[in-house]
């Protein structure tokens, strides 16, 4: 399967199955894009020769033209690229997909709600204010320990393991989040494990006893601005109904000069009211001096007043060209940003395992609630449908665990002839809940903005390869 | 002239055999991924 499009006056071909990304000349374009529709290369030969004269009018004189030997050159190198097996490769991945279900589970990610309870009163908070739609709680050190025993007891080789805390707001059970460190620390050795910690703040808890805590302990920290104060503030509100971003600009700013090299993102929600959202991003990185950011679209039920419409999708996906093209000459500039969706690594990016089984939500990664109850992930904690078990008796629901095992990209009939499936696996199980009715299904808005993203992700590395070549001349 | 510039990617079909060992990170996009063993590298 072959995509191709043009960007930023790179043409672009994208092998699906080999992973492979070439950046070509229009006459190749045109080449690879007649082999697709089925014609043969006598075909395809005879329509690039008449057409040199075209493809010569749009070279500049003094550059160096097309002649009639081209085509055959063209059509000798796809050849050659065909024989290495990085065009037009073939998939042999779907009969390994259905292999899954016998794999082993190993469970190497835990995401523990220490919270659900929230200092803050998003009105488009997914978690309904933090309580996922049930009653106010903290985890207590005792349920804690117990997820982190659990997560070692069934993580059998993997030896990095991850914990995230998650909320609500985490750091209203601060303490608690200090001891599972600590205990976690004191285990490590024993059992052969590297834990991971990360955190998700609203940062209105954040003193100076946290950033040190942090910066010591936990691996990324996740820090939930939406951009400029007048967009943030329309939703990210105080209980008292005030907005939280005189708050937690200075917090995060103290937070991520103290970090250093560490990793940290700015997470930002994105919604009809703002689909503009590159100026949010553009105020954090300008105004506020961070440089690792993250927007992302709302997660809301159709027909809600800060849902995206189709239109602002149209507006969304041209945005992530104006951020890619803006992020390209910011780099050349000597003042580049990080946007998280565009972080792609095509030579030591995820194997064909990972593309294929996506996050492992269900499996390997799983949400525990301040209770000690199981869920396929953060998303889907409060439904009572899909608790799997606890972290006490383990998994217990095992038909609802073989059907997250099994709900790869391949298991969705939407995805079959999606050029883009081997790059979102199929997409969130949970998005698709929400969207379908349906953890198999598609949420088609999302698959929109994915597939823009990652256009946009390849163009970059486009032009990073471009840059490289011009400095090595 | 040039015609074709390929850039560096993982071979997907070779990661059928150097792949699978499970120590990345989980995500919640698999396309921003990096392999553990290729960090290390």
């Amino acid at each position: 399967m072959i995509h191709q499009y043009k960007l930023n006056g790179y043409n672009i071909v994208l092998d699906v199955f080999s992973g492979s990304v070439h950046v070509v000349d229009e006459m190749t374009y045109d080449a690879v894009a007649l082999l697709v529709l089925g014609k043969t290369h006598d075909e395809v030969r005879q329509a690039l020769v008449s057409n040199v004269p075209r493809y010569n009018s749009g070279i500049p004189d003094g550059e160096e033209k097309y002649t009639l030997e081209d085509p055959d050159e063209i059509l000798r190198q796809i050849d050659e690229l065909k024989e290495q097996g990085k065009l037009f490769a073939e998939d042999i991945y779907e009969p390994k997909a259905f292999d899954f279900k016998s794999r082993s589970t190993v469970v190497k990610a835990l995401c523990l709600h220490v919270a659900h309870t929230c200092n803050l009163n998003c009105s488009y908070c997914f978690a309904a204010q933090g309580k996922f739609h049930g009653k106010a709680g903290l985890m207590s050190f005792e349920t804690g320990k117990r997820s982190l025993d659990y997560l070692v007891e069934n993580s059998e080789t993997r030896r990095n393991l991850e914990v995230d805390f998650f909320g609500g707001e985490p750091l209203m059970n601060f303490e608690v989040c200090k001891q599972l460190v600590a205990y976690a620390r004191s285990i490590e050795k024993e059992h052969d494990k590297n834990f991971r910690f990360t955190l998700t703040t609203n940062g209105i808890g954040i003193t100076d006893e946290v950033i040190e805590w942090a910066n010591r302990e936990c691996y990324n920290v996740v820090l939930s601005l939406d951009g400029r104060k007048e967009v943030n503030d329309r939703f990210r509100k105080s209980i008292d109904g005030t907005g939280s971003y005189d708050i937690i600009v200075p917090k995060f700013q103290k937070f991520v000069k103290a970090r250093g090299d560490k990793n940290y993102y700015m997470r930002g929600t994105f919604t009809h009211y703002n689909p503009d959202f590159t100026r949010d991003l553009y105020h954090m990185a300008d105004d506020l001096g961070f440089t690792e950011l993250s927007m992302e679209p709302v997660v809301a039920a159709p027909g809600a007043d800060e849902a995206l419409t189709s239109d602002d999708i149209e507006i969304v996906k041209e945005q992530y060209e104006i951020l890619a093209k803006d992020m390209i000459r910011r780099r050349r500039q000597g003042h580049p940003i990080t946007f998280y969706h565009y972080m792609i690594d095509l030579s030591g990016g995820p194997c064909i395992y990972k593309r294929i089984s996506g996050c492992g939500s269900g499996t390997e990664y799983m949400a525990v609630t301040p209770w000690g109850d199981l869920y396929p992930c953060h998303q889907f904690v409060g439904d009572e449908r899909y608790k799997l078990g606890d972290i006490w008796n383990g998994v217990t629901n095992t038909e609802l665990r073989d059907e997250f095992k099994l709900c790869n990209v391949y298991a969705r009939p939407d995805c079959k002839d999606c050029w883009a499936k081997l790059y979102c696996s199929g997409g969130c199980a949970a998005n698709a809940l929400h969207a379908s009715g349906d953890i198999h299904g598609i949420y088609k808005d999302g698959c929109e903005v994915f597939k823009k993203r990652i256009e946009c992700a390849l163009m970059i590395k486009a032009s990073e390869n471009e840059d490289m070549e011009k400095a090595q001349q | 002239m040039k015609h074709i510039e390929t850039l560096n990617t993982r071979d997907m079909v070779k990661s059928l055999n150097d792949g699978g060992c499970g120590e990345c990170q989980t995500s919640c996009g698999i396309a921003n991924q990096q392999c553990e063993k290729a960090k290390k590298n």
